[in-house]
């Protein structure tokens, strides 16, 4: 009778592993020049153009205030990876050998890694964002006088100069965030389970 | 002399009687009152929506193609082809100069008369583009999905390449034909022997079907006529090539008089078929010939000229059932046929008649071989046998036709400026629009095929006069641009042309804009001195030849500082434009050298030479505003004497 939480907690814990397929994030940039706007989208190994060269382009564009070269790789290219098998590897095991108290630890664990990676995205967005080249061609300040930083939205749309940029999760995060659930439901489909055999 | 005032005479006569029939005045009240209907709604297209049709348009002695929207007339790109061009470096950069050679050397200019788009199934296709050069005999292909002329060949045994370049229904062939005969091989022979020992050859091209590279199958020599316009057979007549002729007369001086003294000159009818199986069985000449090919390699971005010098030749003395002759009133320019294949007109210049053939009456004549003679041993037909209709009176100076696919020709009078549209089978006159002024060719987009879009006509006009502003003694030439859609033509709208609007083939926008290519991949560039990253960048001594390989990209060159070239050095600038951004070209210009700038496309490589001529240090910099920082992209060359022992040294970003 407990073969309907352990299922779920099978699939939310294998649902993740699609980020291998999908991207997680995209941000695309808007603007009058670009009638095809300039897109990257974000895996859980990988920065890819949305159409052919976009990364080169915005890099190009990117340089006249003095922001990186997006980079061809990070070092959270290879932990997310890591992070995202183990956890599926952790939640198979779980799903056949435990009972459901620990879907939920999994879930919890799973959310604050989940958050701790999107804080680390927002840090390394805010880098590329302000820190920028002493020598850039063109300098920014915003209106109190401070030196103005191009960082995109964590989420959301957002102007910056004349570039409306927008940032949104893509497949991949869906995948991750249905997964999430299904392994908190599946902990209180267990309890369930569990009261039901009590009865 | 009293001959030629008589026909003056005549002539101004006729142009007042049919000017006045025409009443271009009155008609210029309707023009008004169209523009006060809806006719600028109908060429308006709002800002950044596209035309409906490109019209390729041919740029006559400026040797150019250019192409036009319709029904806006907005020009859109100068293409060059025969001529060198400043603005792309065209026939100025090591890469295209080949693509001018011909085998009396490096020709910079010639006279491009008639664009034709290739064809699949009798359809317009929008692969390429074929436009002929009519002083230097050649003729180009153009690709559409870049818009850049990728092959010239040259023909030999040719003299004003006039009838050309139609391309049959799944092209086959392009053809060349010869508008001046001139002795086969050359000779130094009195001109006065013309008659009997001249020759017009008619060349026919075959193009591959799947690169689209043209290489000259074979030629029929024709008698010493002038072959003046061509076009294929369709349909049933397809595997058929018709060609008017004047001066069967075969004079050699005084044309406009002695060549207007037959009542009928000639349409050869080819059956290239029938060429093809003579071909097959081995029963032509070898000919030593001397021709360019060149073709340019988007691989490389690089063109390559070879001479061939030999050609294939068929005699139809020897070659039974290969040509006829039909006699067609009166020194005949147009040859059109409709979009069935069933009618070839012939229009006499100096006629004021249109003469129609049937192909099928054509045929049966053949079959029961009522011949009127032969000339050559060419079986001529009789007039009467192939005769399907006469649209008479039509107008003066008729000169030629299209199609508008629902059964109507629509022919332009030169003398009296004008568009006539008749009907196909009852020969009657429908309706008739003014020209200003003096038209030539028209065009209707598909017109050469056997599904026209019958919306648009364009009248091409050689002399404009009044119509715009004036810009000295030379002003410009013009097209027009009629809706055909009803009963009546409809004058929509005039626009400046390049010189001169000669031909003109037109093909709806959707069959070509999804195929045009937005940039060069850059790791597909096979150029040999391309350089795809910074890393690369090099100047490299050979004797007194400098090569640079350089790289451009928003905003900067690299190198940017070059030093050690000496006085007397021939310096070789190999610039690739590292950008993969759509309509991100970059320009490079040095002073003092003798060309022009190039104009680089992303991912493609260039090349110039600079020999400097005195010490100091010279600067180069971008020719096209790229970037908010296109002022900052230059460098420095370092000019040192030709004694100097300074090596060579090149940087970027280091102070
Ligand atoms: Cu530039």
């Amino acid at each position: 009778m407990k073969k309907k939480s352990r299922l779920l907690m099978l699939v939310g814990a294998l649902l993740p592993l699609f980020l291998f397929v999908f991207p997680l994030w995209n941000i695309t940039l808007e603007a009058p020049q670009y009638p095809t706007p300039l897109g990257m989208d974000i895996y859980i190994n990988d920065f890819a153009d949305m159409h052919p060269h976009d990364i080169k382009n915005i890099n190009l564009m990117n340089h006249y205030v003095g922001m990186k070269y997006i980079p061809e790789s990070i070092p959270e290219f290879k932990i997310f990876p890591a992070v995202i098998m183990i956890m599926a590897a952790l939640g198979v095991i779980l799903a056949f050998k435990t009972n459901y108290k620990w879907f939920l630890g999994w879930f919890i664990i799973m959310t604050i890694l989940a958050l701790a990676g999107i804080y680390d995205f927002y840090l390394w967005e805010h880098d590329y964002g302000h820190d920028l080249d002493p020598k850039a061609i063109m300098k920014f300040t915003n209106p109190d006088g401070t030196v103005m930083g191009f960082q995109p939205p964590l989420f959301g749309t957002k102007d910056i100069l004349n570039f409306r940029a927008h940032s949104y999760p893509q497949l991949g995060a869906y995948f991750l965030a249905v997964g999430m659930a299904l392994t908190f439901i599946s902990y209180f489909v267990g309890k369930r389970e569990k009261n039901f055999k009590r009865l | 002399m009293k001959r030629i005032s008589q026909i003056l005479f005549i002539t101004a006569v006729l142009s007042l009687v049919i000017t006045g029939c025409a009443d271009i005045s009155k008609d210029k009240k309707t023009t008004n009152g169209a523009l006060g209907s809806n006719a600028a709604e109908k060429v308006y297209v709002a800002p950044g929506e596209h035309d409906e049709f490109y019209a390729f348009v041919s740029g006559g002695f400026s040797g150019q193609l250019s192409v036009y929207g319709l029904p806006s007339g907005r020009l859109f790109k100068v293409i060059p082809v025969f001529s060198q061009d400043a603005e792309k470096a065209w026939g100025y950069n090591e890469e295209t100069k080949p693509m001018l050679n011909t085998s009396y050397g490096f020709v910079p200019w010639d006279d491009s008369h008639h664009p034709d788009i290739s064809q699949t199934n009798g359809e317009v296709d929008g692969r390429w583009v074929f436009i002929n050069g009519n002083n230097t005999p050649r003729i180009a292909r153009i690709d559409l999905s870049t818009f850049e002329t990728t092959e010239i060949i040259e023909v030999p045994n040719s003299a004003g390449n006039h009838s050309s370049s139609f391309v049959t229904e799944n092209t086959e062939y392009v053809v060349a034909g010869t508008r001046f005969s001139v002795p086969v091989p050359q000779e130094d022979i009195a001109i006065k022997e013309y008659k009997g020992k001249f020759k017009g050859a008619v060349s026919f091209i075959s193009v591959d079907p799947d690169h689209g590279n043209m290489d000259l199958a074979f030629q029929i020599l024709l008698p010493g006529f002038n072959y003046d316009l061509a076009h294929p057979g369709r349909g049933a007549s397809h595997g058929w090539f018709f060609f008017t002729t004047y001066n069967t007369e075969e004079a050699n001086s005084l044309l406009e008089v002695n060549a207007s003294q037959n009542d009928k000159d000639f349409i050869a009818a080819i059956n290239w078929k029938k060429a093809e199986e003579y071909i097959k069985q081995g029963k032509f000449k070898t000919m030593p010939a001397n021709y360019a090919h060149n073709v340019y390699d988007e691989k490389t971005h690089t063109a390559t000229s070879i001479m061939k010098k030999e050609v294939k030749v068929l005699d139809p003395a020897e070659c039974p059932g290969l040509v006829y002759f039909l006699p067609t009133p009166k020194s005949p320019h147009g040859c059109d046929v409709d979009p069935s294949g069933e009618y070839i007109v012939g229009n006499g210049k100096l006629s004021a008649d249109l003469t129609v053939h049937s192909f099928s009456k054509m045929i049966k004549a053949i079959e029961n071989k009522q011949f009127d003679g032969d000339a050559y041993g060419i079986p001529i037909i009789k007039f009467e046998d192939a005769l399907a209709g006469v649209v008479s009176q039509a107008g003066l100076g008729p000169l030629h036709t299209e199609f508008d696919g629902k059964g109507n020709g629509y022919t332009t009078f030169f003398i009296s400026s004008e568009v006539v549209k008749w009907k196909l089978g009852s020969w009657e006159v429908i309706d008739r629009k003014p020209t200003y002024y003096s038209v030539g060719h028209l065009m209707i987009p598909g017109g050469n095929s056997r599904k026209p879009f019958g919306k648009y006509a364009l009248a091409m006009n050689k002399i404009t006069k009044d119509r715009y502003l004036p810009t000295g003694p030379e002003v410009t030439q013009s097209a027009q641009l009629y809706d055909i859609t009803g009963e009546k033509m409809e004058l929509l709208l005039d626009f400046p042309t390049i010189g001169e609007p000669h031909y003109a083939a037109g093909i709806p926008a959707d069959l070509i804009k999804p195929r045009s290519k937005k940039i060069y991949k850059l790791e597909e560039n096979e150029h040999k001195y391309g350089v795809k990253n910074n890393e690369d960048v090099k100047v490299v001594r050979n004797g007194k030849e400098v090569h640079v390989y350089m790289t451009m990209i928003r905003s900067h060159f690299t190198p940017d500082n070059i030093e050690g070239i000496k006085v007397g050095d021939k310096v070789y600038f190999h610039v690739t434009n590292l950008e993969q951004d759509y309509d991100v070209p970059h320009g490079v210009s040095m002073i003092g050298a003798n060309t022009s700038e190039l104009l680089i496309m992303p991912g493609q490589t260039e090349t110039f030479i600079w020999e400097p001529k005195q010490v100091g240090v010279w600067p180069f910099y971008c020719t096209d505003f790229c970037s908010a920082l296109h002022q900052e992209m230059q460098g420095y060359v370092r000019v040192s004497p030709a004694s100097s022992d300074i090596e060579l040294s090149w940087s970027l970003g280091e102070d």
